[in-house]
């Protein structure tokens, strides 16, 4: 019974509560014209805050998922022609030499403890044949662990084994888009492609990702063809024609990148600095560049995080200013209905239940302004995807925070024009006119 | 000093005891009630007149519990509310006090039925238990047809007997009426306070304050004030018991 009473109870005091509401509601459209200006300060600010959350989620999510794609426990040793060799390299010497070796490689595997796996990587830009198609294809003569730390989605066949390697056997890994551009049919496995003047067996296709993600090159491209990193050895020797306006350059370099991965995430800082210090010892010049995904992940949230400050400032004054802007509104209101509060408090309404009333009115125009807002907030990020192409995610906690926030303006700039309004003295308010 | 000897009987519905009320203008003080011995009896009809200043106004607000005494005992059916805190007068007033004022003080925005709901509403009752309510009132001061209409819409005399329903509402033990017809017309006001006057045959307590004579002429009792003090006493024959 006593349950069944509590029950009634809470039903009943619920009742009350919608009844609340809807009276404050009924108050707030007498003056309709007056409570939407006064909610629009909310509304922008709402809205502003949902935008600038769904902009920054969108930043951190494509900077996350670019990462990924690099590999967060990755380092990538990329060869450079250093400034000097490019300034002068073509007058003094007759042949520019730089970039990583076989032994660099060799040292690195076989030296750090930290180091999980490492991959040799050998480009050579070289014109492909299926039957009549052709494609200028970027050769990557690699080993098999390419696979493992560059990981894309198998499309068909296989991707290189170890014993491709040992027989330096003539196969090609190609990507998606390769093998449509060269091959236009689904049966691709098998068949062969020629590199050059050199014969290769397609042995499978893999999906390619290309472009760049935080301003590092992803180690694959879309023009992509693997294939076992002796018989590129073996194929293209180390020395590479370059042909520049008007002259033509030759280069030797024996690896362009090595990828390696680091077996904790916590030893990938340390580790980027331990390969640096070994390759400084072994090259005279910087004719290599370390890039470390890890680290640009995190400046990349330091940045978000910054960015965020910012613009939350910026929404959070806006919210602050609309908040204000009710306030105002209530305190004149207050003024305004002093009698209609005499009148009640002479009827036996308690200062609690007067500051209920306003309260309410408050909380029910700033949290229906934070709707509107949320409404608002929503379209604007959809608009910057449309125009600005930038990326943009709107989380269930990007749209609660502001929600209560806003209703939370209607208490905190609720609070003073409702406490004015219960301390109105009732013998005064009657004679108020 | 002016003293009634008040009746300590459990009749009383209201009885002051020594009252004073004390203003600070500036540096001067102000005695609004200077030390009011009285006592009414239950189902009494009362008449507080007085001058511009005289305290009357002050004496009705004590009365209506919505100010307090600064000096002096106040007891209303048997209870001390001279010590009463604000939430538990504003408790006294919705449960046992019902107000009529000069200038009707309705709210605006809201209908008659909603003016006279109101105190049902701080009461806590239910809506349709309310409307019944109201529509019983309004039926009771003719304008049962007005229910949806708002103060603007209705003269002066219904917008007095909607402020008579509304304060009837919560079916008091007084009703406080201060100047009721002071906007209505002469003819407007006899109907209002014949109204109150079957209201008081109907077991009401009733207290008026007004100037005008012969608005109480309807009350059984005159109370005359002066500077604070009861000034004199008139009774229903209107002879009057001077003090010394």
């Amino acid at each position: 019974m006593g349950l069944l009473r509590e029950l009634v109870g809470k039903l009943m005091r619920h009742a009350r509560l919608v009844r609340n509401v809807s009276l404050g509601i009924e108050n707030l459209l007498l003056h309709k014209l007056r409570s939407f200006l006064t909610m629009l300060g909310v509304v922008f600010g709402v809205g502003s805050v949902v935008a600038m959350l769904a902009v920054g989620e969108g930043a951190s999510k494509e900077a996350l998922e670019q990462i990924r794609k690099l590999g967060s426990n990755n380092l990538i040793i990329t060869a450079v022609k250093s400034m000097e060799d490019e300034t002068t390299g073509t007058t003094r010497s007759f042949m520019s030499i730089y970039g990583l070796t076989y032994e660099d490689h060799r040292r690195l595997s076989e030296t750090m403890k930290t180091i999980k796996k490492t991959v040799p990587v050998k480009l050579v830009r070289k014109e492909g044949f299926v039957k009549a198609r052709n494609l200028e294809l970027r050769v990557v003569g690699t080993t098999p662990i390419w696979f493992d730390l560059v990981q894309r989605p198998l499309i068909a066949g296989r991707v290189l084994i170890g014993s491709d390697v040992d027989e330096q056997a003539p196969v090609a890994v190609l990507t998606e888009y390769g093998a449509r551009r060269l091959l236009a049919t689904e049966n691709t496995i098998g068949q062969t492609l020629r590199i050059g003047s050199d014969a290769f067996k397609i042995v499978g296709i893999v999906k390619s990702e290309g472009g760049e993600a935080a301003n590092i090159q992803l180690p694959d491209q879309q023009v992509d063809a693997y294939i076992p990193i002796d018989v590129a050895r073996v194929y293209y020797g180390d020395i590479s024609f370059r042909r520049t306006s008007g002259s033509s350059e030759r280069e030797m370099v024996e690896l362009h990148q090595i990828i390696v991965q680091v077996d904790r995430i916590e030893n990938v800082e340390a580790t980027a600095k331990a390969i640096e210090g070994m390759l400084k010892r072994f090259h005279k010049r910087k004719d290599y560049i370390i890039n470390v995904p890890l680290a640009l992940l995190k400046q990349a949230e330091a940045t978000k995080r910054t960015f965020n400050i910012v613009l939350g400032s910026i929404a959070c004054i806006s919210l602050l200013v609309g908040g204000i802007g009710i306030m105002n509104i209530m305190l004149a209101s207050v003024t305004e209905r002093t009698r209609e509060i005499g009148i009640r408090r002479a009827i036996g309404a308690k200062k609690k239940q007067i500051i209920t009333q306003f309260l309410i009115e408050t909380v029910v125009l700033s949290t229906i302004g934070g709707i509107v807002g949320i409404g608002l907030g929503v379209l604007i990020p959809s608009l910057i995807t449309y125009f600005a192409g930038m990326p943009t995610v709107i989380t269930l906690w990007g749209i609660m925070v502001p929600l209560f926030i806003s209703g939370g303006i209607g208490v905190i700039f609720g609070l003073y024009p409702a406490a004015r309004a219960a301390e109105v003295d009732p013998i005064v308010a009657l004679r108020h006119e | 000093m002016n003293k009634f000897e008040p009746s300590r009987s459990h009749e009383d519905i209201v009885r002051l005891e020594d009252a004073y009320k004390i203003y600070q203008m500036g540096r001067q003080e102000v005695s609004a009630l200077a030390g009011v011995t009285i006592s009414f009896k239950r189902g009494s009809f009362w008449a507080i007149m007085g001058p511009s200043g005289s305290g009357k106004s002050t004496m009705m607000n004590i009365l209506g519990c919505l100010d307090r005494l600064t000096k002096g005992s106040y007891f209303l059916e048997g209870h001390d509310v001279s010590t009463l805190e604000d939430d538990a007068l504003s408790e006294f007033r919705l449960r046992h006090l019902g107000f009529i004022f000069q200038s009707f003080n309705l709210i605006p925005q809201l209908t008659v039925q909603r003016n006279i709901e109101l105190p049902l509403y701080y009461l806590g009752w239910d809506s349709t238990r309310s409307a019944e309510r109201a529509r019983e009132l309004a039926f009771k001061v003719g304008l049962e047809a007005r229910l949806d209409h708002r103060p603007a819409e209705l003269s002066g005399g219904q917008m007095q007997r909607v402020a008579v329903a509304r304060a009837l509402a919560n079916d008091p033990q007084i009703l406080f009426a201060d100047e009721p017809t002071g906007n209505l017309d002469t003819k407007t006001g006899e109907q209002i306070m014949e109204l109150l006057v079957e209201l008081n045959h109907q077991g009401k307590t009733i207290i008026v304050v007004t100037h005008e004579s012969h608005i109480a002429a309807h009350a059984q009792k005159r109370l005359y004030m002066k500077d604070g003090i009861i000034e004199r006493i008139g009774g229903e024959t209107d002879e009057t018991r001077q003090v010394s």
